[in-house]
């Protein structure tokens, strides 16, 4: 899910790059390829060594410590003291686990690290399975955490998997969660989840967390060294302000990379602060900040605090409590990161101050947006039937900047796909009005670089600002569009407008406009059984799959209980609840679950239809597991990452992979992935597959991957006609609506062709129609009577093609009777058009009929041909063209004789 | 049916005239729901109720309607849609989607219409972003979003709907039936198709999630029926501006329809009527073959007796010309004996109006003198021509009429 977010900051930085180069050329001798920058992180080494004497535990015989140092190339070292918070490597490097350290000691019985540490952990949001996460019942705080409440997690960790310090602050209830706080490494915790729902913080837990730790002012000391030096701009060196920009960065960066590393070695890179590694990617940045003058770079605050208030509200936002701070903007907040371990007392203050600060600015800006995007907000115009109305501003931009299309379009052949352009052509825009902007403000000295690195700053917190839940896929393009979009005009609007309103959703989740008039309830027996019977209706029960549901659901709980994985495959002809079936033993488990009867799981659901392609299996599974988005190759590195790699509190995934066969590839790459996942014994996977056929394994699956599919099948017989009739009548309960007899008749006739329950169910949602139109008086329902089924049944099953024998004009029968001459006479069944029309002359002489020329022949042959009571042959064959009847002869002779 | 004017029409009538073929034109080439529907009370009714329940319950349906080419169907789609518009509790609450098998002709196509006329939010002005894949999950996701209550109701209109089964693995079509018949955003689909085989076409899977419903439109209309749409359809609106000559103009149509003619009545006659039926059944061959020279007509004599005497099978050129030899040598007084290079350009001009067809691929090596081909013309086609033909010379009438004329 941070790969949206990348590629809208690989813009912003290709286009920082092309405008620094462009407009301050001086400025960016520093910069080298990013290449360079990453192998220079590769190369960064971390040792961890104990700080102080061991003390000696009576009970477990190990020693433990208070203190622990981690030197990074030897240059700098951070401490780390028992109590602190950490972040801790996980799979997810963007977001690494975060834990607060309770244990420092030493075991010689493990075999990897001796070093270990026990950590309380805590859960980001995105670590919350996805089916839980509406448990919250509101949207998650950029920064917040959760307090992990499951004792059943692993709280042993190697103490070489800690990344570095990291700042947690409580939240009391009734306290509000900051929303847009610049500062990355600063998390809050309101609320403690246990797998099965948040709650609020105990009050000793809560007085726990909050108290500050004074224990710990010393770490970090280095770094706190050197940025005391950074608060006076002209002293600071290029050096360290490339340090801070790579910790602002570092998110953004490692994706950037590539994948081939070692998974410690990645972790590293989330270290963005370690001293030693010089940025030089970023560094023409902060280089204008270096090399301008103490004197410029003074003036340049003098002005930003005059204009600060009305002209532009977002820049401070990102900036810290006070204006004044405003000037070396990004060293305030850089040293907000730096000094945490420092004054953990001050910039929690800091915060606090931050959080009464926010609203009104936020509310400034939320208003710009909603004359954007009015996304999601109530006022709709009721003629349009749009759902969301469209951002028309977009293209008034482009048509006031034409040369700015154009000069982007000069640039074009950089930026690969055309969304990306579109950003670029926005950010460009946005310059040129900053430009005026300033020029307005008499600024002369405008640094252009620094004023991209607000905006591209303001469009990261835009992405941060909307939590992990919304970030799903297919708006990652839209919405890089819409972010810079709003980039664009959110920086040359002069004026916010005053007005508070209420917080829209920035990115609204995909949805359908709701109903402006509700629908109104069934108003009498018939249209209450008619939406009993609609399929869509979920039953309470599902009778007569009781076995099913039984052995299924014993399946999947007796995984659960082994924390072991397993696959079933289970086959039946449409109609016959599968899909239903799971979908039940699925509800009952997570039911089970909920009372502690079996461990909680996660569920995941594909269906082979509802891909466009077989590989895009993995993107829907990795997405609908940890809300990531990523390419098919990706994704599925990741997951074989996933089930094959230790997880320390993983729970078992239940997955379901509705119409397997789609799943087909050549290679078979696939389904093989699916089937060889569960038997690893770290996956902890539940696999359930679901297809048409019974014999399905054998017959396309190669053996590797039947054999890994196992042999525990399950097949779903088609309903017989008493089933059926209990599911009417289970959906009928207590409803008068049919005669017993016409249920009767439907559930044979149903269970003799097909035993689709789909098909019962329409039928006689059909029949109560017909029944309702039938019916002269209204408000008296009468009974769905074994007539009106008929009639529905007559017309879903019977045969269209008599009638549309019978209903075509005079000289199509013709020619149909002529087809059927020119059949017996050759004794074949297929005739070519020359033969048909000299019959069909004949047989209008012998009738006595005007005969029709060729051309109206052809006519008549092609118009029977287009409703497939003939096939022929494409008509450019002309008189050559074969014909055969799509209907047996029989029928043909049937229906032209009725008359 | 063309209404062609008489051609002694008075002068005063010229603006009216040009105001009755635009409102003719209108009715006939444009298909505006404003006028009555005929014959399909039935369907209509049927139609109409689902569609209100749709619109006003949020019931999920898919219904197929299904009758040949120019029996209606859009038409009757068009109608139901404006009836229900113009209701006004459903017209606020329904979304349109129209989709054709002609223009969507891939699945990818499609979604990207359908999330543009929905206009779904990764829609931006009238471009679609993202790859199929993810306009796939965001269409579903958005329609799954929904549910029976608060949404607002879909309908998607699939104009010929047997092209749409012609994707791969009816992605679309599984996904819209499986839409309606689980508790997502209401959807109704409604499918228009000639095909009475189309539920054929459909896959297991699909086909067993559609409801099987089919509306059925068969022209089954007597002749008093057609009388009726004929005078309808032919008569002038009230509120025409000149209304001694609407008057006028639907009396004559009564008269028409009821087969009184007058023939010194200005306006339109039935002779009128059978000329442009005539020009309408005209053979098209026929008028091809009024328009040869006597060399080519010589020739395609020659294919006929060939085609008479080795009964269909397969001639090539020197066979014809042979045959066209014959004719010169023995019996003709009138055709010149055209040089070989003269009567193979005529063969290929022969070719070239595709009269003739060659039976197999034409390949550079093959010599086109011993190319196989195959009349495209009937013998009575022919004969029927000749007749016709002007200046045609006696003997070639007369070979026409028996290869054997010469002995």
């Amino acid at each position: 899910m941070k790969t949206e977010a990348q590629s809208n900051k690989v813009n912003l930085k290709l286009f920082k790059d092309l405008s620094a180069a462009k407009k301050n050329p001086s400025d960016c001798q520093s910069s080298t390829g990013p290449m360079a920058y990453y192998l220079t992180r590769l190369k960064t080494r971390q040792t961890y060594s104990w700080v102080g004497k061991p003390l000696l535990d009576q009970k477990l015989h190990y020693q433990t410590y208070k203190e622990i140092c981690v030197k990074i190339d030897g240059c700098s070292d951070i401490h780390i003291q028992v109590g602190q918070f950490v972040l801790i490597e996980g799979d997810d490097e963007e977001n690494p686990y975060v834990a607060k350290l309770i244990e420092l000691f030493e075991d010689d019985g493990e075999p990897r690290s001796k070093k270990r540490a026990r950590v309380q952990w805590f859960v980001r949001f995105c670590e919350i399975p996805v089916c839980k996460r509406h448990l919250l019942g509101r949207k998650p705080a950029e920064q917040e955490l959760f307090w992990y409440d499951y004792p059943a997690c692993d709280s042993n960790v190697s103490a070489e998997t800690i990344i570095g310090p990291v700042q947690v602050v409580a939240l009391a209830p009734d306290e509000v969660l900051p929303m847009d706080l610049k500062n990355e490494k600063t998390f809050f915790v309101k609320l403690s989840w246990n797998e099965k729902s948040f709650k609020p913080l105990s009050p000793e837990l809560f007085a726990e967390l909050d108290k500050p730790k004074e224990g710990s002012p010393k770490c970090q000391k280095p770094i706190e060294a050197k940025t005391k030096g950074v608060e006076s701009p002209s002293s600071a060196t290029t050096e360290q302000v490339v340090k801070r920009i790579e910790l602002r960065h570092s998110a953004s960066k490692s994706r950037q990379t590539p994948r081939a590393v070692t998974p410690t070695a990645r972790k590293r890179l989330e270290l963005g602060s370690v001293p030693g590694m010089a940025n030089t990617r970023n560094s023409q940045q902060p280089s204008c900040d270096s090399l301008g003058s103490p004197g410029r770079t003074k003036k340049k605050v003098a002005s930003s605090e005059v204009t600060l208030p009305s002209k532009r509200s977002h820049p401070d936002r990102m900036d810290t409590a006070s204006p004044t701070l405003r000037g070396p903007q990004k060293t305030g907040k850089v040293q907000l990161i730096c000094t945490q371990g420092e004054n953990n007392k001050a910039s929690y203050e800091r915060h606090r101050n931050l959080r009464t600060r926010v609203p009104p600015l936020r509310s400034t800006e939320i208003s710009d947006k909603r004359t954007l995007c009015p996304v999601g907000g109530g006022q709709k115009s009721s003629t349009v039937p749009s759902v969301i109305l469209k951002p028309e501003n977009i293209k008034k931009r482009e048509a006031k900047e034409p040369e700015a299309l154009n000069e982007a379009s000069s640039t074009s052949h950089r930026v690969r796909r055309r969304s990306s352009l579109l950003t670029l052509n926005r950010i460009r825009q946005q310059l040129r009005f900053l430009d005026n902007g300033k020029c307005d403000q008499e600024e002369e000295e405008f640094l252009p670089t620094a004023e991209i690195s607000v905006s591209s700053s303001d469009s990261e917190q835009e992405e941060v600002a909307t939590p992990p839940l919304t970030r799903r896929a297919p708006r990652s393009v839209s919405r890089n569009l819409r972010s810079t979009l709003k980039l664009s005009l959110e920086i040359p609007s002069k004026t916010p407008q005053k007005t508070p309103k209420p917080r829209t959703p920035f990115r609204a989740t995909p949805q359908i406009r709701s109903r402006k008039l509700a629908a109104p309830g069934p108003s009498n027996v018939l249209e209450e059984a008619r939406l009993r019977l609609h399929v869509s209706t979920v039953p309470e029960s599902l009778p007569c799959r009781e076995q099913e549901f039984q052995d299924i659901y014993s399946f999947v709980e007796s995984k659960l209980l082994d924390h072991t994985g397993g696959c079933m495959y289970i086959s039946g002809v449409p109609g016959t609840g599968k899909t239903a079936t799971v979908h039940e033993v699925i509800r009952g488990l997570q039911q089970a679950a909920l009372t502690n009867d079996v461990p909680p799981f996660q569920y995941v659901e594909v269906n082979g239809m509802k891909l466009t392609e077989p590989h895009q299996v993995y993107v829907q599974i990795l997405e609908k597991l940890t809300g990531q988005k990523a390419t098919a190759n990706h994704a599925a590195e990741l997951l074989a990452k996933r089930f094959r790699t230790q997880g320390s509190s993983r729970e078992t995934t239940v997955l379901l992979v509705d119409e397997l066969d789609l799943l087909w590839t050549q290679k078979q790459d696939v389904m093989y992935n699916l089937f060889d996942w569960p038997t690893h014994k770290e996956a902890r996977l539940v696999v359930l597959t679901i297809a048409n056929t019974m014999d399905l394994p054998e017959r396309i699956m190669m053996n590797r991957v039947s054999s890994r599919l196992g042999l525990t099948r399950m097949s779903f017989q088609p309903y017989t006609h008493s089933q059926l009739q209990q599911i009417l009548a289970s959906r009928l309960k207590h409803l008068k609506a049919f005669e017993d007899d016409a249920i009767q008749l439907v559930a044979r006739k149903v269970a003799a062709l097909s035993g689709d329950a789909r098909r019962c169910l329409d039928i006689c949602r059909r029949a109560t129609e017909i029944c309702e139109f039938s019916q002269q008086k209204p408000g008296s329902p009468g009974l769905v009577t074994v007539a009106h089924l008929m009639e529905a049944l007559d017309e879903m099953f019977s045969s269209s093609y008599i009638t549309a024998i019978r209903n075509s004009s005079v000289l199509e029968q013709g020619f149909l009777r002529a087809i059927l001459a020119e059949f017996r006479r050759s004794g074949l069944e297929e005739a070519t058009f020359q033969q048909i029309y000299s019959q069909h002359v004949a047989l209008c002489r012998m009738e006595g009929l005007p005969y029709p020329t060729m051309s109206e022949t052809m006519a008549v042959c092609s118009r029977l041909g287009s409703c497939r009571l003939l096939l022929v042959e494409s008509s450019r064959n002309d008189l050559l063209l074969r014909v055969r009847l799509n209907v047996s002869q029989d029928d043909v002779l049937y229906a032209l004789k009725e008359e | 049916m063309s209404n062609r004017k008489s051609k002694n029409n008075n002068l005063m009538h010229a603006e009216c005239l040009s105001q009755v073929q635009r409102i003719l034109r209108a009715r006939f080439c444009h298909q505006n729901p404003h006028s009555n529907l005929f014959g399909v009370q039935v369907q209509y009714k049927h139609l109409i109720e689902l569609l209100k329940r749709t619109a006003i319950h949020g019931e999920s349906n898919s219904v197929l309607i299904i009758g040949p080419r120019g029996s209606g169907k859009t038409m009757l789609i068009n109608h139901a849609l404006k009836e229900l518009m113009e209701i006004g509790e459903a017209s606020e609450n329904i979304l349109q989607v129209h989709l054709n098998g002609l223009l969507q002709i891939n699945d990818k196509i499609a979604l990207k219409e359908i999330t543009r006329q929905l206009n779904l939010e990764n829609a931006v002005g009238d471009k679609v972003f993202g790859s199929f894949a993810e306009n796939l999950s965001f269409l579903l996701e958005a329609l799954k979003k929904g549910d029976r209550t608060n949404s607002c109701p879909v309908i998607f209109i699939l104009d010929e709907f047997d092209l749409f089964a012609h994707h791969k693995n009816q992605t679309l079509l599984y996904n819209l039936f499986d839409i309606s018949q689980t508790a997502q955003t209401p959807v109704s689909v409604i499918g228009l198709t000639c095909r009475l085989d189309i539920l054929e076409l459909l896959e297991k899977r699909v086909k067993s999630r559609f409801s099987h419903r089919q509306i059925h439109l068969m022209n089954s209309f007597g002749f008093p029926q057609y009388v009726k749409i004929f005078k309808e359809q032919l008569s002038l609106p009230a509120e025409f501006p000149d209304k001694v000559f609407a008057e006028k103009w639907n009396e004559n149509v009564q008269m028409l329809a009821l087969n009184r003619v007058t023939a010194s009545h200005p306006f339109v006659t039935p002779a009128d009527l059978m000329e442009a039926n005539q020009l309408c059944s005209m053979d098209s061959k026929a008028n091809i073959v009024h328009g040869l020279s006597v060399l080519e007509i010589c020739l395609i004599i020659a294919m006929k007796h060939l085609n008479d005497i080795y009964e269909e099978e397969p001639f090539n050129f020197q066979m014809v010309y042979n045959e066209f030899q014959k004719f010169i040598q023995r019996k003709a007084h009138s055709v010149y004996n055209f040089e070989k290079p003269v009567v193979m350009k005529a063969f290929e001009h022969l070719q070239q109006l595709e009269l003739i067809k060659p039976i197999e691929r034409t390949s550079v090596n093959s010599q086109r003198e011993y190319q196989l081909m195959k009349l495209l013309l009937d013998n009575t086609q022919i004969m029927n021509a000749l007749q016709k033909y002007p200046n045609c010379p006696t003997d070639v009438r007369q070979w026409a009429t028996s290869s054997l004329s010469w002995l």
